[in-house]
């Protein structure tokens, strides 16, 4: 039911008196099937995310022997997360957090560009539902036939037709899941491990919830959950403008609506008629139950399928295609009154906003990813105590130094100070590389904790505190990485 | 209140439900029958419990409490966890258990490890006295430094955690500084004199008084049997070495000549009948590696 009509009815039911009920039933919604250009693109966009979500986790990616050959994982267990050629540590992941940001404007530029692209072609809502759809019309029938089932009593044939129905529904669902929990480890041994019951319960768990919600939300919950559940309607009709394009009824060339025998009429008559036939086509393709021709509405998920309906029609009935299209609801306007066409404006102040914000993001991401160093290096000075006197009377400071290698092979490091000498630095465990300088080794992909001593002469009078940096460096890769703290040498707040 | 006939059935005009018949400034309170799937699960929930006594400890007796049938215990749940940590560790335990201290000091895994091990110990046995991160305090050794009473290799360091400082083990270290003033071997002048000397020895300042040669002469006579002619001490009695920047009780002459008139002697205890041999073998590690070790 539409906005329009819900209104209508509540002012209705306020003259007569009548309280308002709470909550209205859903009215069950029976899309017809239709042929044309926004089926095909959606059927495309379909076939390209399910195949894509679906057999993902297949795919491999050569990482040596140290590390996972899949090209998409999560790796929770070892707090790693893979992607093709990159590897992410638990401490990088600002890097899904820029994702998430140019995530967000991108939706935010598809809306200023053409409303609801996300809502019509791109959402795993709208995805999962159309395909669902397509199993009902496989198993039930298209529209008129299930409408006329509807109210009919159970016989056996409806009954096998309807147990068809739910159980490929349960199947995608069951692989939506069973995708779904491939992503988090190697997924040829999950999916032997599944198929001889010895796979984690998480696993096992994971695929029932997925499968129950996928059922749910795409076999019975349908456009409940975006007219309802989804915060997306409500938070692009505050970030739009009148100057996006929308799925629009042009009623400037569609009013006033008739058969076509009375619009003949009509025209022979040199009388204005309209080019809609009011068949009610673009209603019944409609997955969400939405009348395009009462204007924009928070119901309607702006997939094109009216259009595909409405232009089938046209071409039918010898009219120009186009009636609904997409379109500004300015522009129908000025039609309408006649005055000159104007041009959909694409290049606004918020399109170039969103786009320069995208890039900008997109070009800083890119560079912090190409130039990440393959160390990282942290330090922490001691804090009880903070510094020891030695037997000489010289001052000497610890520090716990971690080093982390990033990379997929053992690698070893010189550790060096800035205005300290090699004498005065000393890692606890580790040799004296031919320099003077402490080496350490660290293993492929690991983390390496090392004690760290490092002492001035008592005759040096240092201040309280001063600054000291320590220079990791790969002796192999020339590979470089410093970490900053203090070196202090007093108790005393003033020197 | 108003006065309510608790057998008449007080019925709301606006809704038709019956009410309690209580009434709060002209409000009534509707009574509203319990929905079925309530009633259902509170009904369930009584049943379960019936079960759950009989398979949970649950009710208390005079001096014990029923099991239940299979011996659970929330007591027993820990232990199992700490045991699977343990069998977790078990490798690295074993390792450690049948290293040398210098192959651990050596093998970069083992060492993490024991000191990771150690540092725990510490936290638990050692740090009330010698502070977190063995700072030490007046009296209390600093671990972090370079001069060691008993000794500052690792094996040194293993014996005097095993048995302690006249902890009363028989294999304890034993040596302690006598009462020089309070038993009356040096008079109080000839202790102000030789707390001179010992301070002169590091470089530290003296009092106008002091007479050199005199306080050589006391010394020489009464300290360098244990802290030797130069002063430098001996790990053999824990004589600390007296020419070094470092003061286990402080610099400062009235503490040396407290130290002089009533002796230093405090304990520290043996821990071989504490920790086991793998634990101490970690503190060992952790504590030569702090900085101090030689």
């Amino acid at each position: 039911m539409s906005v329009k009509q819900i209104q209508a009815r509540e002012a209705a039911l306020e003259q007569s008196g009548v309280e308002t009920p709470l909550y209205a039933p859903r009215q069950k919604i029976y899309p017809q099937n239709v042929a044309g250009r926004f089926r095909n693109i959606k059927w495309a966009i379909l076939f390209l995310t399910l195949g894509v979500y679906y057999f993902l986790p297949f795919a491999r990616w050569d990482r040596g022997l140290d590390a996972p050959s899949q090209a998409v994982l999560v790796d929770l267990e070892h707090r790693r997360f893979y992607f093709f050629f990159i590897e992410i540590w638990p401490q990088e992941f600002y890097y899904l957090t820029g994702l998430l940001i140019i995530a967000a404007l991108t939706l935010f530029l598809m809306n200023a560009v053409a409303g609801r692209l996300w809502c019509g072609y791109l959402c795993p809502q709208t995805v999962w539902t159309d395909l669902f759809l397509w199993i009902e019309r496989l198993t039930e029938g298209d529209r008129r036939e299930r409408m006329q089932n509807a109210d009919k009593p159970w016989n056996l044939e409806s009954f096998a037709r309807a147990t068809l129905k739910h159980w490929g529904w349960l199947m995608i669902a069951w692989w939506t899941g069973g995708a779904w929990v491939l992503y988090f480890t190697d997924a040829p041994t999950l999916v032997y491990e599944l198929a001889t019951f010895s796979a984690p319960f998480t696993a096992y768990l994971w695929i029932l919830i997925l499968t129950v919600t996928t059922y749910f939300f795409a076999g019975h919950m349908r456009e409940q959950v975006c007219t309802y559940m989804c915060p997306w309607p409500r938070i692009q009709a505050a970030l739009t403008d009148e100057w996006a394009l929308n799925v629009t009824y042009r009623y400037d060339r569609g009013e006033p609506r008739g058969s076509v025998k009375k619009a003949a009429v009509l025209r022979t008559a040199g009388k204005p008629a309209g080019d809609c036939v009011d068949c009610n086509q673009c209603f019944n393709v409609c997955p969400t139950g939405v009348d395009i021709r009462d204007g924009l509405q928070i119901d309607c998920i702006q997939c094109g399928l009216c259009i595909d309906a409405c232009d089938s029609v046209m071409t039918k009935i010898g009219r120009p295609t186009g009636l609904i299209g997409y379109d500004t609801d300015i522009i129908v306007k000025r039609r309408q009154e006649c005055k000159p066409e104007l041009p959909v404006k694409m290049v606004r102040a918020r399109t170039i906003l969103y786009a320069g914000l995208i890039a900008v993001i997109g070009v800083v991401m890119l560079y912090a990813l190409v130039t990440r160093s393959s160390i990282s290096l942290s330090i922490l000075h001691d804090r009880n105590p903070l510094f020891v006197r030695l037997s000489d009377g010289s001052i000497r400071n610890a520090y716990t130094l971690r080093v982390a290698n990033k990379y997929g092979g053992a690698r070893e490091f010189s550790i060096r100070l800035d205005r300290f000498d090699a004498a005065h630095l000393e890692v606890v465990g580790a040799q004296k590389g031919p320099d003077g300088w402490p080496v350490i080794k660290v293993g492929p992909d690991q983390t390496l904790e090392s004690r760290i001593l490092v002492s001035i002469a008592a005759d040096s009078h240092p201040p309280r505190s001063q600054d000291i940096r320590f220079i990791l460096k790969d002796l192999a890769g020339g590979e470089s990485a410093v970490a900053k703290d203090h070196f202090i040498s007093s108790d005393e707040k003033h020197d | 209140m108003s006065s309510t006939n608790p057998n008449v059935k007080m019925v709301d005009s606006h809704t038709g439900t019956a009410t309690t018949g209580h009434e709060w400034d002209g409000i009534q309170e509707l009574n509203t029958p319990l929905p079925r799937w309530w009633l259902v699960i509170l009904y369930a929930t009584i049943v379960w419990s019936v079960g759950y006594v009989f398979v949970y400890p649950a009710i208390p007796m005079i001096s014990s409490f029923t099991q239940g049938m299979f011996g659970w215990s929330s007591r027993g749940d820990v232990a199992s966890e700490l045991n699977a940590l343990k069998a977790l560790r078990g490798p690295m335990v074993s390792a450690l258990g049948g290293a040398s201290l210098a192959d651990i000091e050596r093998d970069p895994k083992l060492l993490t490890f024991a000191r990771a091990q150690g540092k725990a110990a510490f936290g638990d046995n050692c740090a009330p006295c010698h502070g977190a991160g063995g700072g030490g305090s007046k009296g209390f050794a600093n671990l972090n430094d370079d001069d060691w009473l008993w000794g500052g290799k690792a094996e040194d360091i293993q014996q005097t955690i095993a048995f302690g400082i006249r902890s009363g083990h028989p294999k304890g270290r034993e040596g302690s500084m006598p009462a020089f003033g309070r038993d009356g071997i040096l008079k109080s002048a000839e202790v102000s004199q030789v707390a001179d000397f010992v301070r002169s020895l590091s470089g530290l300042s003296t009092e106008a008084s002091f007479d050199k040669a005199a306080g050589a002469k006391i010394f020489e006579e009464n300290c360098a049997a244990c802290h030797g002619s130069d002063g430098k001490g001996n790990v053999e009695t824990g004589a600390p070495n007296l020419t070094d920047k470092i003061w286990l009780w402080s610099s400062d002459k009235a503490t040396i000549v407290e130290g002089l008139t009533n002796g230093r002697g405090n304990v520290m205890p043996a821990w071989v009948d504490r920790l086991d041999d793998t634990t101490i073998k970690a503190l060992t590690v952790y504590v030569h590696t702090l900085g101090g070790g030689k």
